[in-house]
């Protein structure tokens, strides 16, 4: 028993286990409000987009915070795996009649399909490093959505259509999957608290098994210093690919599920906001902190909605609580508090 | 302690937004009543952007809704509103979380949307939790129907963007059947698109000369137009169609006057309100006709009324939105009153009450007399079109 708790809360598995729980216990606790009590229609419907957010968070901090690299560009990953998921959700609809299974399905088509491109794209990408990757994940990001917004997708009971900028589909009594610049209208919406949850345990675990392992003490290596690494014999380019295809892959899922919570997904959603957006929860959690990361985008993702109440002074109040609270995690005083209090917290747990 | 912290800090969150749970309650079942035995209130939410690049529309509905519920509540009249309304900064995500927000609230009928993408979001939701949602200026079809469903309680009080389109190729035809026409529209949005669909083929229909219509443009090339007014230009164009909204608008107007290009701009209701954009050259509009059905100089009672109020209380003239907007709270008052909507009435019923009432009424508003709705939840009125000249709105015709 002793020899468990050391090796779950012990120095290297502290972490992990922390995450595993608090999600666990996170959801153990919604799932018992949702249904004991009626729980407002707002709470319920923040819980799935929460875990989108949550995934795609964590598969910028494998990029940013774990290769080093900053990337720009990961809502185009996200889009890739949202639109792949229509897709398929909207083909397999009569022939897969059970939501669960076409979730399923539809996300992890997404998630590949997000992976592959990120693969590709990763091959020029990091060939280059700093600011001009930086630049040019964020040009991806735009391709990937200007791509979108000109593919029409729609089929009927013969065939299946497809035409680029100008929509020349003939559909017999058919369906549209994508109408350009629209989008994805009258999705079916099956995504759902749990599959997000099941998601969030997923990518948390892959992560962790990443960082833990030899490729991820190779990517952390490549990144604390490039020449030292290179000089015992780890290569870079493969190292951060794969880093960078996972990644990808991660943010395809989150975007999968996104896209099946909403009836209606316009290619605009992923702009450079949106990437943006989640680098902010990313560095707000702290770069390689996945803890931090998985609680900055839950408070920051909600906060918006609890500041309701402030009417025409929202955003601004929002804004300068980000300020306030980056200000205030940074500082130096602030961190030698925290010290002490988890020192003291951990301490007879590693005597033991 | 620091995870100790932020774990207890989400939880906080967490309980907080489970809180606002226990106001709420369903749409239909409470029967909230003012105190009096007459009287009854009604709860009316909508959702539009009150932050963010779409604010001056959201407001502007958020303004004009509030002098129609004041008015409305001054009055003798038995039926009340609480309003309220939520920003969704035009985003389909946050609309659907501002669609939330106002069910939690008790909204028993609502304006919908302001704009057309955050509607098309909420559609499904209004229809599956059957409140009657009338939109001032969600004008895409896909607020009102789609391929495979009617949204029996979801009403339109402006134009859809396929009928702005006929519409304004119609009014070519009638007043510029000689102009050789140039079009320039932006191909990743929904409004616009849609617009830009149907006047090419009812201009093809109605033996327009269309010389340049591949005038397209994107959100990210929304700055510089001056390759497709040089090409409008060479095309011979001398009237140039604008079916977008009116920031990009007010590009074209400046940079079309610095290359010394001169043609007739004609747009359609987004190009309302580039008056009051701030740093914008008025003069520059000078000449510009735009197709809305609300002009704030026109004369009749009502429209001068409206008008006088809404400068006193918010220091500028009302654009079409606001008009449209104080016609779906009178639209919806209409309705109510009709129905017989009292302290003693059934609210369950409420909601197919409102769609027989709208599918089968007649409305004199600021945006159009004897307005009536099909089963599909479009409105049928007659288009208005308006020129600009010494800085304001005068009709055209």
């Amino acid at each position: 028993m002793k020899n468990l708790i050391n090796d779950l809360f012990g120095k290297k598995n502290r972490a992990r286990t922390i995450s595993f729980l608090m999600v666990i216990f996170a959801y153990i606790l919604i799932e018992v409000l949702t249904k004991s009590i009626r729980m407002s229609r707002l709470f319920t419907s923040l819980l799935v987009p929460t875990c989108c957010y949550i995934i795609l968070g964590l598969s910028l901090n494998l990029v940013v915070g774990f290769s080093g690299e900053l990337s720009l560009g990961h809502a185009g990953f996200m889009a890739i795996g949202a639109f792949t998921a229509v897709c398929v959700s909207g083909l397999t609809s009569s022939v897969i009649t059970n939501e669960t299974l076409r979730l399923m399905l539809a996300v992890f088509v997404g998630g590949i399909l997000s992976g592959l491109f990120g693969l590709i794209i990763s091959v020029p990408v990091l060939k280059l490093s700093g600011d001009y990757l930086a630049i040019v994940t964020l040009a991806f990001g735009q391709i990937i959505k200007s791509l979108i917004t000109n593919i029409y997708l729609g089929f009927d009971a013969d065939s299946m259509q497809f035409s680029f900028v100008t929509n020349e589909l003939n559909l017999n009594n058919g369906k549209m999957l994508l109408s350009g610049p629209m989008g994805a209208t009258d999705t079916a919406k099956i995504s759902n608290f749990t599959s997000g949850f099941v998601l969030i345990l997923i990518t948390l675990f892959i992560i962790y098994s990443l960082i833990d392992s030899r490729y991820g003490r190779a990517i952390m290596a490549a990144r604390d210093n490039r020449i030292a690494a290179e000089s015992i014999g780890i290569n870079i380019s493969r190292t951060k690919t794969l880093a960078f295809a996972i990644s990808a892959v991660l943010a395809g899922l989150a975007g999968a599920l996104y896209a099946l919570n909403y009836s209606t997904l316009q290619p605009a959603k992923f702009d450079f906001n949106t990437s943006i957006l989640v680098l902010v929860y990313v560095v707000f959690g702290g770069l390689g902190n996945i803890n931090g990361t998985i609680v900055a985008t839950t408070v920051l993702y909600i906060l918006p909605e609890l500041l309701r109440f402030l009417k025409d002074y929202r955003m601004l109040i929002y804004a300068i609580v980000l300020i306030v609270v980056m200000e205030i995690t940074n500082s130096e005083k602030m961190k030698q508090f925290f010290d002490k209090g988890k020192n003291s917290i951990f301490k007879k747990g590693e005597d033991a | 302690m620091k995870k100790l912290l932020v774990v207890l800090l989400s939880l906080l969150c967490a309980l907080t937004l489970a809180g606002c749970g226990n106001g709420g309650g369903n749409g239909g079942n409470d029967t909230p009543t003012d105190g009096g035995d007459e009287t009854v209130t009604v709860k009316l939410g909508g959702s539009g952007p009150l932050s963010g690049d779409a604010k001056v529309y959201g407001e502007a509905v958020r303004n004009a809704a509030q002098i129609a519920v004041d008015e409305i509540n001054a009055s003798a009249s038995t039926i009340k509103f609480d309003f309220f309304m939520e920003d969704d900064m035009a985003d389909p995500e946050k609309a659907v979380t501002a669609y939330s927000n106002l069910y939690d609230k008790g909204m028993q009928v609502s304006i919908f949307t302001v704009t057309s993408g955050a509607g098309a979001a909420v559609a499904a939701s209004y229809d599956e939790d059957k409140i009657f949602a009338i939109t001032p200026s969600g004008s895409s079809t896909a607020l009102v129907y789609t391929d495979e469903k009617n949204f029996t309680g979801n009403f339109q009080m402006c134009f859809t963007d396929p009928n702005q389109g006929i519409a304004s190729a119609d009014y070519m035809a009638a007043k510029f059947a000689d102009k050789k026409i140039g079009i320039i529209y932006k191909s990743d949005d929904v409004y616009s698109a849609g617009v830009y669909e149907k006047f090419v083929a009812q201009a093809a229909a109605n033996g327009l000369n269309v010389v340049y219509k591949d005038g397209a443009f994107t959100d990210d090339s929304s700055t510089d137009f001056s390759t497709q007014l040089t090409a409008a230009k060479d095309a011979g164009a001398d009237l140039v169609f604008l079916p977008i909204y009116y920031q990009p608008a007010s590009t074209i107007l400046k940079q079309a006057n610095d290359m010394g290009y001169a043609p007739v701009f004609f747009g359609v209701d987004g190009m309302d309100g580039i008056l009051t954009l701030d740093g914008f050259d008025k003069s520059l509009a000078e000449g510009l006709y735009l197709l809305t059905p609300f002009a704030a100089d026109a004369d009749d009672d009502l429209t001068k009324a409206f008008v006088a109020e809404y400068e006193k209380r918010y220091g500028e003239t009302p654009n079409q939105f606001a008009a449209d907007a104080y016609d779906c709270v009178y639209a919806i008052h209409q309705a109510l009153r009709d129905i017989g909507v009292n302290s003693e009435y059934d609210f369950d019923n409420l909601y197919a009450a409102m769609v027989d009432q709208f599918t089968t009424m007649s409305f004199n508003g600021l945006t159009g007399k004897d307005m009536t709705w099909a089963e599909n939840g479009e409105v049928s009125k007659a288009p208005k079109a308006v020129i600009i000249e010494n800085g304001v709105y005068v009709s055209a015709d």
